[in-house]
């Protein structure tokens, strides 16, 4: 029977191809794909104001209250603030600890540097973001203790906090692209351009960089789209400071339409920058 | 390329179409007064083995945050319903979580009380299928809050009032007032909180009630848009005080204890939680008065444990569970043999549980709306959608 049923499969092409990928397509096509126009066409309704109810009458009024209002419009400079100086900072951490892994450390301790970068992925989200609320406790958490004694004091919970938090959590995600980058990268280019004369930093920038841009890129997708929509991290070391995501949080219960609204900037956001990224043809030698 | 293009724009049409199929909603029939038309239980049944709560922290405790804290445990051997509860942070919360139709019952503020009945989320309840509701105080009965035209919507829980924290080694001297709260000079700047909702506009606004008479506010949840932007711009001004907001407890009750905030809004349940911890902080009803709540438990239109859903709310409306929850929360019973049964004898006295003249200046949460609710009609009131917006604006700016 089954034996059968492949014989017959086998000569078929095309109906092969239609029972192998008619669940992915169509995951993909309701699931995915789904939920994001239900969140574009949700983000034209409104609410009832006293009972909370949808009403799905198409209206602009949400995108209104979003453009004139100035607090959203900080939201977003703020949000994309962090988002990049995650980024930058995810980058800056990374090269250096992912040229060491790939190119200079034994094959050995390759393999352990590689396991240690993964292991905090292993550990709760919510157990390190805690973690890092108590080491920046102002006055009595462990970064004040640490560093008090030389005048260097916890930035407190804030933006600054939450850009620490989020590059801590999301470094791995840039190490290891920039790390396997690195390791396809012939050992003799660098070599080749030792010997003719390049100072390291040269190397660095005239060999290693462009050769490793499509990894960055790679990482800084992770880190940034990670960053753009996160909101438990400002939730618990922000102090007071919102991000998009905690815009979206704090409406979704109430005005569900108003959240789809600003659901929609981060996805925007994105959207546009994975054009920028194809447009530099990163994604195309990825 | 083209054929790709067709096969895609032929996929985006038909989700759209069918996104569009299951947003066709039929319409509710609706009573004269706009309450959709929900049927009543007409009588018990057995048990279904479990009931889906939507509670407010510390209304239904098992024994797991203390042990001898527990009114679950015996119910569930009892009717054979195991409790499942969702805590809700806020009113709004609660509202979005009853709206899902995946809980059975809610102990819903009367500032979500009457938004579920007009939602058509709740069903009336049927009162003589619940025997302890006969002890519950007549006072709370059948108020405008929880009931309409007549049907009951629900049994009352318990009442209690917003209160002002402050930790007694570090905020000297003791606060008094709300003022504490809202003065820019305070020297406990970026140490202070407040309640992460909407609904802390009228905490504003009972503030200027006291500081500002001139403004006319008689009560806290009817502000026209003078009073309404007097209250945002105190707000605003409170703003840089702030260092947290609160929403989750247990962060709040983990910030008193490590003093990233002394001093702010509270609920009697964190100052206790708080003072097991070793935490010395006080809970205070300042003078001037304040908000607070007056809770009803209400049962689902659309529950599917109804018969556990009863169950719970006799069970609740218990005298002994209803001392078990008014002494942890920190409330005043609803059940009038409760009074007997507490182990703070002085429990009913220590919190007005009898006493009308002390509720008078407790504001009970309430959703504003335009038709003002304290009885103005030369004037429209800011509806409760506007809080909403102003607060994220507020929050977010």
């Amino acid at each position: 029977m089954l034996n059968s049923l492949s014989n017959y499969l086998h000569k078929k092409d095309r109906l092969r191809l239609v029972a192998l990928l008619t669940t992915p397509v169509l995951w993909l096509v309701v699931a995915y794909l789904g939920a994001l126009a239900m969140l574009l066409v949700t983000a034209f309704f409104t609410i009832d104001g006293f009972t909370g109810n949808v009403i799905q009458q198409f209206n602009l009024g949400n995108f209104q209250d979003m453009l004139t209002d100035a607090a959203y419009k900080n939201v977003v400079l703020r949000t994309l603030g962090i988002a990049i100086s995650v980024t930058l900072i995810c980058s800056v951490l990374a090269i250096p600890m992912a040229f060491y892994m790939a190119k200079i450390a034994r094959p050995r301790s390759q393999k352990i540097l590689v396991a240690l970068v993964l292991t905090p992925l292993w550990a709760s989200y919510l157990v390190k973001i805690y973690a890092w609320r108590t080491m920046l406790e102002p006055g009595n958490g462990v970064l004040d203790w640490l560093l008090g004694p030389i005048g260097i004091h916890s930035p407190g919970f804030g933006g600054p906090a939450i850009i620490i938090g989020l590059s801590y959590l999301w470094l791995p995600y840039m190490i290891l692209p920039i790390y396997a980058g690195l390791e396809r990268l012939p050992n003799n280019l660098l070599d080749a351009s030792g010997d003719l004369g390049a100072h390291n930093f040269y190397t660095f920038r005239k060999v290693i960089l462009p050769l490793i841009f499509p990894s960055l890129v790679a990482g800084s997708m992770f880190t940034f789209s990670l960053s753009l929509g996160d909101y438990i991290t400002a939730q618990i070391i922000g102090g007071k400071l919102q991000m998009l995501g905690n815009v979206v949080y704090q409406n979704f219960s109430i005005n569900l339409p108003f959240a789809a609204t600003i659901a929609m900037i981060p996805v925007s956001i994105m959207a546009l920058y994975l054009y920028l990224v194809r447009r530099t043809g990163a994604l195309a030698s990825m | 390329m083209h054929k790709k293009r067709l096969v895609s724009l032929i996929a985006v049409a038909s989700v759209a179409a069918l996104i569009l199929a299951g947003c066709s909603s039929g319409s509710d029939s609706a009573s004269d007064s706009g309450v959709p038309k929900v049927d009543m239980m007409k009588e018990l049944g057995a048990g279904e083995g479990q009931v889906n709560i939507v509670a407010w922290a510390g209304y239904v405790e098992n024994g797991s945050t203390d042990p001898n804290v527990d009114w679950v445990t015996g119910f569930e051997k009892e009717t054979g319903c195991k409790v499942n509860v969702k805590t809700g942070a806020t009113s709004d919360d609660m509202v979005a979580l009853m709206k899902t139709g995946e809980y059975d019952v809610v102990s819903a503020s009367g500032d979500a009380s009457l938004r579920l009945i007009y939602g058509g989320d709740v069903a009336p309840v049927n009162t003589d299928l619940i025997p302890n509701y006969a002890d519950i105080f007549e006072n709370l009965k059948m108020q405008q809050w929880n009931s309409v035209d007549g049907v009951a919507y629900g049994v009352p829980h318990g009442r209690g009032a917003n209160l002002l924290a402050y930790r007694t080694d570090i905020v000297k001297p003791a606060p008094t007032s709300w003022a504490s709260v809202f003065d820019v000079n305070s020297p406990y700047k970026g140490k202070i909180t407040a309640y992460d909702s909407p609904i802390y506009i009228a905490d504003a606004a009972l503030y200027l009630m006291e500081t500002k008479p001139e403004l006319g506010i008689k009560y806290p949840y009817a502000l026209d848009q003078t009073q309404f932007d007097a209250a945002i711009e105190v707000l605003k001004a409170q703003k840089p005080l702030i260092g947290e907001y609160w929403g989750d407890y247990l962060k709040h009750v983990a910030s008193l204890k490590s003093g990233g905030t002394v001093l702010g809004t509270t609920w009697q349940v964190n100052i206790n939680l708080a003072k097991g911890e070793g935490t010395k902080v006080e809970g205070i009803k300042p003078t001037g008065g304040s908000t607070g709540w007056s809770d009803t438990w209400m049962v689902s239109s659309k529950a599917k444990n109804p018969n556990c859903a009863y169950m719970w709310m006799n069970h609740i409306a218990s005298p002994a569970a209803n001392a078990g929850v008014a002494e942890w929360f920190g409330e005043a019973p609803s059940n009038a043999k409760s009074c007997d049964l507490t182990a703070d004898k002085n429990h009913c006295a220590t919190f007005h549980a009898a006493d009308d003249a002390y509720w008078e200046d407790v504001y009970y949460w309430n959703t504003a709306t335009e038709a003002c609710l304290d009885g103005r009609t030369d004037v429209k009131c800011v509806p409760y959608a506007e809080w909403v917006k102003a607060w994220s604006s507020l929050r977010n700016s």
